[in-house]
């Protein structure tokens, strides 16, 4: 008999654990975003504190687009990263406020500070279900011709902001600027 | 050995009760109606045809969130929202096709069940198929050889086989019975 085959049983082992190695190490939870390298959705919204906005208030360079709500534990701890990006000027931040209530929005930035440039309300969830937001925290990076380049789903701290976003950003501006 | 019956007279008095117990619940859960399981909203229709579309569209959706519960299972925000949009989709008039690629649009093919076919759905769609194929495979080869059925007959020249024919003979003579064939 072909001795090759014997080994047929130890290399479907092998391939099988490498796969299923790698599968323990998959976060189920983190979905790839549909929309990247599309257009932000449009949106003719108000902000937390009343003001009418629309796609054409959206900053015209990079800038991170944070989805969250006063309700959302994790939004607290990511928090401090973007008050300092706010203070160093680092990258406008533009705030969705997601599945949450008004005056319990404006106490949560009162008490916590308010980093974003503003907070598109959404109330019922309908911009979030354009953006294909399942929940809070989520933070998008968005090209300054308003193109979704990058999502990250849940918290976004100083780690992630080192080793994911900072060279994600990096690169994009260099982008622009050789355009 | 009489022993060992009592013990498990003892075993039987003790687990006998936490046994029935646990059948019971099964027969319980098997038994619940699963629709109890389903979010009631106060959403209204004009048609029982769309109130039906309506049932059938959020059980083949998938809440994004909260992973393997459908919408009309789950109590995340994200499914609530999406319901609510199912509702009004198909209020406007919207068919199944158009609602499922809105969904599509934003949430991809996590948010379908039964994702659509196409290359990167197919080792999902048709792998079983092929570990079925690859087990038939195997299956057959191990029968066949276990049958013989693609043993070739063993081709020895002339002298070989007188020296094999002799040692046959002398076998025979010697190992009177002798079981080996």
């Amino acid at each position: 008999m072909n001795r090759s085959l014997a080994f047929l049983p130890v290399a479907a082992f092998l391939v099988l654990a490498v796969v299923m190695w790698r599968g323990l190490y998959l976060d189920s939870k983190e979905l790839p975003s549909m929309l990247i390298d599309k257009p932000m959705p449009a949106f003719d919204k108000l902000t937390v504190d009343g003001q009418a906005v629309d796609n054409d208030s959206l900053p015209t360079e990079p800038f991170l687009l944070n989805v969250w709500g006063s309700y959302c534990l994790p939004c607290l701890i990511e928090h401090p990263t973007f008050m300092r990006l706010s203070e160093s000027a680092e990258i406008p931040i533009v705030g969705v406020n997601y599945r949450d209530q008004k005056a319990l929005a404006l106490d949560w930035l009162e008490e916590n500070g308010n980093p974003y440039a503003f907070s598109i309300l959404d109330e019922p969830g309908r911009f979030g279900i354009d953006l294909g937001v399942y929940g809070a925290p989520e933070t998008y990076l968005v090209d300054s011709k308003g193109v979704i380049r990058y999502r990250h789903v849940s918290v976004l701290d100083e780690t992630v902001w080192r080793e994911v976003f900072e060279p994600a950003i990096a690169e994009l501006r260099a982008q622009e600027a050789a355009q | 050995m009489s022993n060992d019956t009592a013990n498990g007279r003892v075993w039987e008095k003790r687990f006998k009760p936490v046994l029935t117990v646990f059948m019971l619940l099964a027969i319980v859960s098997v038994l619940m109606p699963a629709t109890s399981l389903a979010q009631v909203d106060t959403f209204e229709f004009e048609t029982p045809e769309q109130q039906q579309r309506f049932r059938a569209l959020s059980d083949e959706l998938r809440c994004p969130m909260c992973q393997n519960t459908s919408l009309s299972g789950s109590t995340g925000g994200v499914a609530e929202d999406l319901r609510r949009e199912v509702h009004r989709m198909i209020m406007e008039g919207m068919s199944d096709e158009q609602i499922e690629q809105f969904m599509y649009e934003r949430y991809g093919d996590f948010i379908f069940y039964k994702p659509r076919l196409k290359p990167e759905t197919l080792l999902l769609w048709f792998g079983p198929l092929l570990f079925f194929l690859i087990g038939a495979f195997v299956l057959v080869g191990i029968w066949r050889k276990a049958k013989g059925i693609d043993a070739q007959p063993v081709q020895v020249d002339t002298e070989t086989q007188t020296r094999i024919d002799a040692l046959l003979a002398e076998q025979g003579k010697a190992g009177a019975g002798n079981t080996h064939r």
